[in-house]
């Protein structure tokens, strides 16, 4: 009862706030009228800006209304540059997961290694240190020099960044089993092959979740800046190319988009994550 | 042969620290273990009583000596020794049921999924968690998770059993349930048993023999006390054994002097080979305050 009053006060809130800015909004970039007197041949040329006092930003209401047209048509296609929004998210959606299924395949594995190898853990150490600040983007040149294929790049960047986090945790998570359980294996007679699935993993895969919940999180926020760069596909490059076409209203759109789907990838790692957590 | 079912020979065991030097915990041990026999092991913390117990269960290696049982030294964990852990050390992940099933499939791998959950079923019930099997550790009460404990070990059907504190972390209450039914399986099964415990009386309730160690480090069996009352014991009438307080207090004598005092002032006829096997009689009051309470037989 009480959790559902607070959870019912807390959305009358949040509705609250949303009605708030976008009535703020409305107000800041409406017209203050007409600015000043001046030849109707200039004006023409001015536009609505110097001539009405409108703002160049478009209000809630004309995202509200892009966001409209292009749920009616999210997957058109008519050309290199005016692709529906669908498409492009698929792209990027694509790459995000390729990359980050190629860095799950390794992280798990070497991650294994290095919590289960003193001397792995501190002979990869150094490497893992310096590679890790390194930002994705810095590996762009030489992905596009050696790979000379844009979209493989940009999946290769994913790569990268999501490498990090899953292998740190897992090695973490590897190392830190508690030595009870393991001496529960052992004094059990369990086989190295058959302890690292029925005692290890399963007292590690929260920690391991963790760190893909962390790295699918970074990968999205990369992706974007990645195919800015690259261009040809992809969420970022239709923000970068929006913003190309000035139209703002497209921007904005694209914003909520990516804040979307980065929440829905999240919460879905979160789902999983309390699938494999175990209350002690 | 059946007098020595498990041989302590001299066992050392030392820690390096990380600055170099080098602390031995125990030095030169030696006592036998019959089959069948509970025998229960009490000292001060840092005796390394759970390292002789990690000893014999294969999970620690002592530096000197060896520790034999049935004639073949202890050289890893092995299935026919089941631990009980002081922790309980239950998989959290699992319920009740695949706990002691994951002990059972170790121990007969080509058991077919049924065999398995049969006889865990059946070891379940034997420590009373009928129809808790398919709850998960966090679930249950601490005794709850020591008697699944319990049912794991006794699962697999060890040659001996091995007890780290088992009931240290229960409540009274629990605790004597969980010793009387502790006490009534391994009678049944004529389970050899080796334990370590700080309590007294439970000790005095449950063992057969007791093995006195001297306070760490560089401790030594001191002495090894028979248990004077009788196999058949119930709890609430124990007390009233003529023998009860002769041994009760010995231990506590034990306990809070001569463990500290023993290395100094020990009897010229000590030989760590054989220590002094001791069965404490009942004495006419007042209770001397020594060893003097005991009449020696070895």
């Amino acid at each position: 009862m009480r959790q559902t009053s607070l959870r019912l006060r807390a959305g009358i809130v949040s509705l609250t706030i949303l009605l708030i800015f976008g009535l703020a909004w409305h107000i800041g970039v409406s017209g203050t009228g007409p600015a000043q007197q001046m030849d109707p041949e200039y004006a023409k040329l001015m536009g609505q800006t110097a001539v009405q006092g409108k703002s160049a930003m478009p209000g809630p209401l004309d995202v509200l209304a892009k966001i409209w047209s292009h749920l009616k048509e999210p997957f058109y296609d008519r050309g290199p540059n005016d692709k529906g929004i669908g498409i492009q998210l698929a792209y990027s959606i694509g790459r995000v997961l390729l990359g980050y299924g190629l860095a799950m395949l390794v992280a798990l594995p070497l991650g294994f290694l290095i919590g289960m190898s003193p001397l792995m853990a501190r002979a990869l150490d150094p490497f893992i240190q310096i590679m890790k600040p390194v930002s994705p983007l810095a590996w762009m040149p030489l992905a596009l020099y050696t790979i000379k294929d844009s979209s493989i790049s940009s999946i290769f960047v994913i790569f990268i960044c999501s490498l990090w986090p899953m292998l740190i945790n897992t090695a973490f998570g590897v190392s830190s089993v508690r030595k009870e359980w393991l001496n529960v294996a052992r004094t059990l007679e369990v086989g190295p092959f058959r302890r690292a699935f029925t005692v290890i993993l399963p007292a590690a895969a929260p920690t391991i979740v963790t760190g893909m919940r962390i790295s699918i999180g970074i990968a999205w926020l990369v992706i974007v800046a990645a195919e800015m760069l690259v261009g040809g596909t992809g969420i970022g490059y239709f923000v970068w190319n929006e913003w190309n076409n000035l139209s703002i209203t497209n921007v904005i759109t694209s914003i909520l988009v990516i804040g979307l789907v980065g929440m829905i990838l999240d919460q879905a790692l979160a789902r999983v994550a309390r699938a494999v957590s175990f209350p002690e | 042969m059946s007098a020595k079912f498990i041989s302590i020979e001299g066992i050392t065991r030392r820690f390096h620290a990380p600055d170099g030097g080098t602390t031995t915990v125990f030095e030169d041990i030696w006592f036998a273990i019959a089959r069948g026999e509970f025998v229960c092991m009490i000292g001060h913390s840092g005796c390394g009583k759970t390292t002789v117990l990690n000893i014999l269960s294969g999970l620690d290696l002592p530096d000197d000596g060896a520790a034999i049982v049935d004639g073949k030294a202890i050289e890893g964990p092995s299935l026919d020794r089941a631990v009980i852990f002081q922790s309980h050390a239950l998989l959290p992940w699992r319920t009740v049921l695949g706990n002691v099933a994951y002990a059972i499939s170790s121990r007969w791998p080509r058991w077919s999924r049924s065999q398995v959950e049969e006889q865990a079923r059946r070891f379940i019930e034997k420590v009373g968690l009928k129809g808790a099997e398919a709850k998960k550790p966090a679930q249950l009460s601490g005794g709850m998770k020591q008697r699944v404990g319990i049912a794991r070990a006794l699962s697999i059907e060890p040659k001996i059993l091995l007890m780290d504190e088992p009931f240290s972390a229960l409540d009274a209450l629990t605790r004597g349930t969980l010793q009387d039914e502790v006490r009534r399986i391994c009678l049944e099964t004529g389970q050899t048993v080796f334990m370590i415990t700080h309590d007294v009386d439970e000790a005095i309730y449950l063992a057969d023999k007791i093995v006195l160690m001297t306070n760490g480090p560089e401790a030594m069996v001191a002495e090894i006390v028979e248990n004077p009352l009788p196999k058949e014991r119930d709890r609430n009438q124990i007390h009233r054994h003529p023998a009860f307080y002769a041994i009760r207090n010995h231990l506590i004598d034990f306990l809070v002097s001569r463990s500290k005092t023993f290395k100094s002032e020990i009897p010229a006829d000590y030989d760590r080979r054989k220590p002094p096997v001791i069965v404490p009689q009942n004495q006419p009051q007042p209770l001397p305050p020594s060893h003097e309470a005991g009449r020696k037989v070895a």
